[in-house]
């Protein structure tokens, strides 16, 4: 498959608009000002587009509902905030190819009649920073964004706001309230943002991944899109994988490439003839998955078929030398450190499964433990307010299930029997 | 410590960029916190007085995120990730021999104001794990026998 999302990026060339454009970029954003907005809403139902963030919802639809809200100004927001362990899919193309991402989101204010564009990028990345606004800059003074988007009488403005460490922003009213100047705590839904967004105001967040499609999508037309990957959810997709492969790193394949194959051909298998004991296959809060359950299509509707959840496409891979118990526990200090504080069920949550993982992999477990973490993460799913928590009760829950075995010889012996 | 006059332009001209003062408050906090490497109890007043938000909301803001500096830092901050993916791939051995040879905790800052070490959650560089970032720059694919070779360039 010819990349689209990471064309050219091994070019030292790739972040000047000059390299882009001789490469055909900002053809698709000329052919989309030449469009009626409702147009190219109707391409990307047509195409099937669905958010590249985690959730899948259909790109078109969210669309749709901004921009029949009368209200204006729309804001266009792109969740570059990036913070699901496991993922660093976004970093290329905000790294090496920015006019990517800009074509895309004009395209998008296009469609949605939004003049301002806001880039939320995580504080993590301060070189994607530098390199945004100089690119945005570019675009600027050659006329590809700004007052009158190519000749088109059309305004669109971009700036980059940064995020300052905090993975709950990356919920998208999370992210609109610390874009607000407030703490990153989720709001009540709905009101949902494609009605009541930044500011108050109708407002689409849409993944830097998700964006980045939209030229490729104006390019080839909706069928053509729609060939690649999988009927319910077309489209390339980025993989990163991370952990015991041979060749780790962000991969650009159809949607719905099987797990399998990303591993042991695309990634060249495990690293150092070791076996494979587990894989987390969506981003830490998605289910971790046993060898034997690994041959299925990475899409947002297949992967819950086989147990699991296509998340942000973050495959970390675990060889037989990685001691489960101490990955949950890890994950767990993760959602205990980010978890915003809002809501109960996910603040004390998160502290009494931390506490008992911790337990246990120090070899201080107590019999009955096993069951008590099921126990609390069960009474922590569905009462959270936002996904952080059901996905901390998910890590716990899946992690139990699959590996129940080496949780109960960790209490039995007193500790971890690795090496 | 006041804002210099550059940070005050700088924050005025962010100002420009959002529907509402309060949208400028991140980007204000990361400048006054360029200034002095950390947000001072004055610097919070010089933000407050800048956009004429209450000093109890900058500081209230300004506590919920990791990237606020809200004590003083060392001449160079090292932002170590030991989350999964760089944990599986051995990064905390690395906090242990950060620690012994420059004599800085896990939060802390070493005797001689070189280093502060922070403890990150994932900075994006799984496929080329264990990483770091050295104030803003990244570096990657750390072993025991690199990284102190890395860290003796900051000075």
């Amino acid at each position: 498959m010819e990349k689209a999302l990471l064309a050219n990026i091994e070019n030292p060339r790739s972040r000047e608009a000059a390299f882009y454009v001789e490469k055909g970029g900002y053809e698709s954003l000329k052919k989309a000002l030449e469009m009626e907005p409702k147009d190219i809403i109707e391409m990307v139902k047509k195409a099937g587009l669905r958010g590249r963030g985690g959730a899948g919802f259909p790109t078109g639809m969210k669309w749709m509902f901004a921009s029949g809200d009368p209200k204006f100004p729309k804001y266009l927001v792109c969740n570059a905030d990036e913070g699901e362990p496991g993922t660093f899919k976004d970093r290329p193309i905000l790294e090496r190819n920015p006019h990517l991402l800009i074509e895309g989101m004009a395209i998008s204010g296009h469609a949605l009649k939004a003049e301002y564009g806001y880039i939320y990028l995580r504080g993590e990345y301060p070189e994607a920073k530098d390199i945004l606004d100089a690119a945005i800059r570019e675009a600027e003074e050659k006329g590809y964004v700004g007052d009158n988007m190519m000749g088109s009488g059309k305004k669109f403005r971009l700036v980059v706001h940064q995020g300052a460490g905090a993975y709950i922003c990356g919920e998208e009213t999370a992210l609109i309230e610390s874009l607000e100047g407030k703490k990153g705590q989720p709001r009540i839904k709905p009101p949902f943002p494609v009605n009541v967004g930044a500011w108050g105001m109708p407002t689409i967040v849409n993944n830097v991944e998700t964006l980045s499609n939209l030229p490729l999508l104006i390019r080839v037309g909706p069928e053509a899109y729609a060939q690649i990957g999988t009927p319910e959810c077309p489209g390339p997709k980025l993989f990163c994988v991370s952990g015991h492969v041979k060749n780790p790193g962000v991969l650009e394949l159809p949607m719905g490439t099987s797990l399998k194959e990303i591993i042991f051909d695309h990634c060249g298998g495990m690293k150092n003839g070791k076996k494979l004991k587990a894989v987390i296959p969506g981003g830490i809060s998605t289910p971790v998955l046993p060898p034997d359950k690994i041959d299925c299509p990475m899409d947002f509707v297949n992967m819950p078929k086989h147990g699991s959840m296509l998340g942000s496409g973050a495959v970390i891979v675990m060889d037989e030398s990685v001691c489960l118990v101490k990955v949950c526990y890890r994950a767990i200090k993760f959602f205990e450190h980010e978890s915003c504080g809002k809501c109960t069920p996910c603040k004390e949550g998160v502290i009494w499964l931390r506490k008992i993982l911790g337990r246990i992999e120090h070899g201080e477990g107590r019999e009955g433990d096993v069951d008590l973490l099921v126990q609390v993460a069960a009474n922590m799913s569905g009462r959270t307010f936002c996904p952080l928590g059901e996905g901390a009760a998910s890590v716990v829950q899946n992690f139990v299930k699959h590996f129940r075995e080496e949780f109960v010889e960790h209490i039995s012996r007193k500790g971890c029997p690795l090496p | 410590m006041m804002l210099s006059d550059t940070a005050r332009q700088k924050i005025q001209d962010v100002r420009k960029l959002y529907p509402s003062a309060r949208g400028a408050l991140l980007p204000a906090l990361y400048i006054a916190q360029r200034e002095h490497g950390w947000l001072s109890p004055e610097a919070f007043r010089a933000v407050s007085r800048e956009l004429r938000i209450p000093e109890a909301t900058v500081r209230g803001v300004a506590s919920f995120y990791a990237m606020f500096h809200k004590a003083p830092v060392g001449r160079n901050v090292i932002q170590l990730c030991t989350n999964v993916a760089c944990m599986i791939m051995g990064a905390e051995s690395l906090v242990d021999l950060i620690s012994k040879t420059f004599d800085v905790q896990p939060g802390g800052t070493s005797p001689d104001g070189r280093f502060s070490l922070i403890i990150m959650e994932c900075i994006g560089a799984c496929g080329t794990a264990p990483a770091m970032l050295v104030n803003t720059d990244f570096h990657e694919n750390l072993t025991a026998g690199n990284i102190l070779d890395i860290l003796e360039r900051y000075k």
